[in-house]
């Protein structure tokens, strides 16, 4: 077997005394998408901060594409490359939707993602490139967040809850473009809220209950009812 | 027709002020820090022009480049090793300890070139002057010294809307917290910040060393003048902060028209009226 | 938290005990003494007052000089043209200063966080140009309190600096114990939590804004008592002098942040470290200034809680137990609310 791309052991967070991980698994293949699931606080954009090197952890054992990469800061992780769709967007008032993007490529690596590969995924945003990034719809805010990122050619992306208020169409046409950045060789982690959507889109699932993996295994592989229970909690013995 | 005079020449003293504001008004703007000890850098660079020129015998020109390379240079490894370092959420430690380096500042200087008000000569510039009637004639130094601000404040306004780093910092000052997502090291980035910010704050203090004279207590009122130029402008962008100065300026002179001991309370009291009026300056920023 | 009781009973005890000392001293100290004693209280006041607005309120003012000023200016004024007597002439100053706060500070609280602390600045520097321009006060130059105003305080020398050390006693004391009072009483608990946290507080319905504002005026009426009390010692007020940034705002924030700040105890033991500093010291010049900056900036860089602070942290209790400072029990968070950045109305 391959050595997995993105290999986590025995992770464990604080937000000062409130622990918020315990010793989290995790892993991700080369070209696989995985999906986080889980309810608000379960901790799932607390382990995508740590995985950034955003916020520390205790176990000092995350290791990405052979290297050792826990304590490491934010930048010379995104430098490694991973790169990060932040929760609520985050894009930069003050900058262009074509600046938003640049920004994205400062410090990455050479590869397939360009603007214009990134105005091809998202044609909307073509006719904005000038336009500042929060005078978009929600939408194609979302779009530049993760051409953001994706300028950077990682080979992880980190989606934290991109579907996050927005219409069911808009959802459809961000994960229409999953398959694309796959295809173009950059593996993925999508945190969701919505279980329907991660289990269209994920290779493989892991559920975030309190701080804990309290499941995982393959969309065809898991029951509704593994899930509910997973998700809520309501079985004490299986969570732990 | 003095009072017309009056006017001309506080907008030109506006350029210094200006210039005085925008190094205080990138940091804050970019990592929300505000250097207590501004002011003492400006007279330092002055020092420092004083320095290489009278005493070591520099020609200006490259006096003018010496100094804007030592503080730009001064300015990253203190921002880097020390400002870095008590920045956050509390604003009493960026406060204290710049508040802390303008005594060691002033207590230094008053140490090494004693408590002597001192003026870099600038020969024949110093009395030059065009004439517009018998009233109103406008000194070439001060509009050189205009002129000069202007180049820089567009050079500034260049660098933040064209280049790179004008985006990097600007992506810094939205969102500082998620720049490192997209590979920018912050405690780098805001050094550079307090780079450029130097280098500005070197060419103000060349310009106070022709323009005035000056002593090892001149930084706090420096200070205050940058400061009321920022907030005068409002926190929109460089050309506000180059009204703001302006209006400063013209509060100045026109007040020293009326009595020579009214300069300084004249600008205090515009800065109060414009904080009392209109609280987020004349060109406040637009977010959209 | 096992504490020695020893500390547990014995610090309020030696508080006490150097009150009742400090009590007697005029019956055991010199004239020398006696002077550096009264400067302390001056300065103990000033850094409660400081200590009370920054420390607990989050507001950081560099421009605390302009109630010194004005106190000490309002009391020559009401000493010499008045004729009342100066013990009615001081509170007197200090509630005028208090009066003057309500319109200044409803400008300086246009501006927030760090720009407040240059705002109060600019303010200061108002008062000195304005004082400067009171002839019948001495201008620029500055002006003696006429020595019949002197002597009405008492005829003989040593009668009249016993009253004075009384009042310095006084106004110290008023300073700690009433910022203790304070604490202790229903604003004990808000103001308690603006410094833990600000929009903590207001969600908890805590009027943060007004609390500040009232603090702001109370503090600086305060801080005209000490100016007028600083002047009645100093004989001689001048613009300069009176608004002195260094004097009465800088060395204040030394005291109070070296001490520890958001404590009672820290200003007294930042008094005291400074006045041992200045006495071994000041005949270094400028070089004890620098000192006194690098301390400032050691602080910040080493232990932002300062020295009490640092003790408390170790397990050394408080003295001026205010029961509901349930974050300094844990001492694990920051010593200064931090003030939100919020728009100006």
């Amino acid at each position: 077997m391959t050595q997995p791309l993105l290999e986590v052991r025995g992770l464990t967070a604080f937000y000062g005394d409130f622990q918020a991980l315990f010793e989290i698994g995790f892993s991700v293949a080369e070209d696989e998408t995985v999906a986080i699931i889980g309810a608000n606080g379960a901790g799932k954009s607390t382990f995508l901060r740590v995985l950034t090197g955003l916020h520390a952890s205790v176990g000092q054992d995350i290791v990405f594409s052979g290297s050792q990469i826990a304590g490491i800061s934010a930048d010379r992780v995104h430098k490694r490359g991973i790169a990060m769709v932040p929760e609520g967007r985050r894009l930069f008032p003050s900058l262009s939707v074509e600046e938003n993007l640049l920004i994205g490529a400062s410090g990455g690596r050479d590869g397939p993602w360009t603007l214009d590969a990134v105005y091809d995924l998202f044609p909307d945003l073509t006719s904005k490139r000038r336009n500042p990034g929060t005078a978009l719809s929600g939408g194609q805010q979302q779009m530049v967040a993760i051409g953001r990122a994706l300028m950077s050619n990682p080979k992880l992306l980190l989606c934290d809850e991109i579907s996050l208020g927005l219409a069911p169409k808009i959802i459809k046409d961000i994960y229409a473009a999953v398959p694309r950045i796959h295809d173009l060789g950059t593996s993925i982690v999508v945190v969701e809220q919505d279980v329907g959507q991660a289990l269209a889109v994920a290779d493989r699932i892991y559920c975030f209950q309190e701080g804990r993996v309290s499941l995982t295994g393959t969309p065809e592989t898991l029951t509704r009812a593994d899930i509910a229970k997973a998700y809520f909690g309501i079985d004490e013995e299986e969570a732990a | 027709m003095v009072w017309i005079n009056a006017l001309l020449q506080g907008v030109l003293l506006g350029g210094l002020y200006a210039l005085f504001a925008a190094g205080l008004s990138l940091m804050f703007g970019v990592m929300r820090f505000v250097n207590i000890a501004h002011g003492d850098f400006i007279v330092v660079a002055a020092y420092l022009m004083m320095t290489s020129v009278l005493i070591a015998g520099v020609n200006p020109f490259v006096g003018i480049g010496l100094v804007v390379v030592i503080m730009a240079a001064a300015g990253y490894l203190g921002q880097r090793f020390l400002l870095n370092r008590v920045l956050g959420k509390d604003i009493l430690p960026p406060i204290l300890v710049t508040f802390g380096l303008s005594i060691i500042l002033q207590n230094a200087l008053l140490e090494i070139f004693s408590a002597d008000s001192r003026r870099v000569q600038t020969g024949w510039l110093e009395t030059a002057s065009i004439s517009l009637n018998d009233v109103v004639a406008l000194g070439l130094l001060p509009i050189l010294m205009f002129v000069a601000a202007l180049a820089v404040l567009a050079l500034l306004q260049w660098i933040f809307y064209h280049t790179a780093l004008g985006r990097l910092l600007r992506a810094t000052s939205d969102d500082a917290e998620i720049v490192p997502l997209m590979g920018g090291n912050n405690a780098h980035i805001f050094a550079l910040a307090t780079m450029l910010a130097s280098g500005v704050v070197a060419v103000a203090g060349v310009l106070l060393a022709m323009k005035t004279n000056f002593d090892p207590t001149a930084g706090p009122a420096r200070l205050l003048f940058a400061f009321e130029a920022v907030i005068i402008g409002g926190l929109g962008n460089i050309w506000g902060t180059l009204a703001g100065g302006i209006v400063l300026g013209v509060a100045q002179t026109i007040g020293a028209q009326i009595d020579t001991g009214y300069q300084v309370l004249a600008g205090h009291l515009a800065f109060l009226a414009v904080l009392v009026l209109r609280p987020r300056g004349l060109f406040p920023k637009t977010i959209g | 938290m096992n504490e020695a009781p020893a500390l547990r009973f014995g610090l309020p005890g030696l508080f006490v005990a150097v009150v009742l000392i400090l009590a007697v001293a005029p019956f055991w100290a010199g004239r020398a003494d006696m002077r550096l004693l009264m400067e302390a209280f001056s300065f103990l006041a000033l850094a409660q007052m400081w200590n009370l607005l920054a420390g607990y309120t989050g507001l950081v003012s560099v421009g605390q000089q302009a109630y010194v000023g004005l106190g000490g200016y309002v009391f020559f004024g009401l000493a010499m043209f008045t004729g009342l007597h100066p013990l009615v002439a001081m509170p007197l100053a200090a509630v005028f200063a208090g009066l003057v706060a309500i319109p200044t500070g409803w400008v300086a609280f246009r501006l927030q966080g760090a720009y407040f602390a240059i705002g109060t600045w600019v303010i200061a520097e108002v008062f000195r140009l304005v004082a400067a321009q009171f002839t019948a006060l001495g201008g620029g130059s500055g002006i003696s309190l006429p020595v019949a105003i002197v002597k009405s305080i008492g005829s003989s020398t040593a009668g009249r600096e016993m009253a004075m050390y009384y009042v310095a006693f006084a106004i110290a004391l008023v300073a700690t114990l009433g910022v203790w009072a304070l604490l202790r009483s229903r604003w004990g608990l808000a103001l308690t939590a603006i410094r833990d946290s600000e929009p903590a507080a207001e969600s908890l319905g805590v009027r943060t804004r007004r609390t500040k504002f009232l603090i702001y005026v109370l503090t600086a009426g305060m801080t005209g008592l000490a100016g007028a009390f600083i002047f009645l010692q100093k004989l001689r007020i001048s613009p300069e002098a009176a608004f002195s940034v260094n004097e009465w705002t800088a060395f204040v924030i030394f005291i109070v942040v070296i001490g520890g700040i958001g404590t009672i105890e820290g200003p007294i033991i930042g008094v005291v470290i400074f006045f041992a500093l200045r006495g071994l010291t000041a005949d270094w010049g400028t070089w004890y200034l620098m000192m006194m900056g690098a301390i400032a900036i050691a602080v910040m860089l080493v232990d932002k809680r300062g020295v009490w602070g640092a003790l408390h942290a170790r397990g050394v209790p408080s003295v001026f137990a205010t029961t509901r400072s349930l974050r300094l029990e844990t001492g694990t968070t920051l010593p200064a609310a931090s003030p939100r950045v919020e728009p100006a109305e």
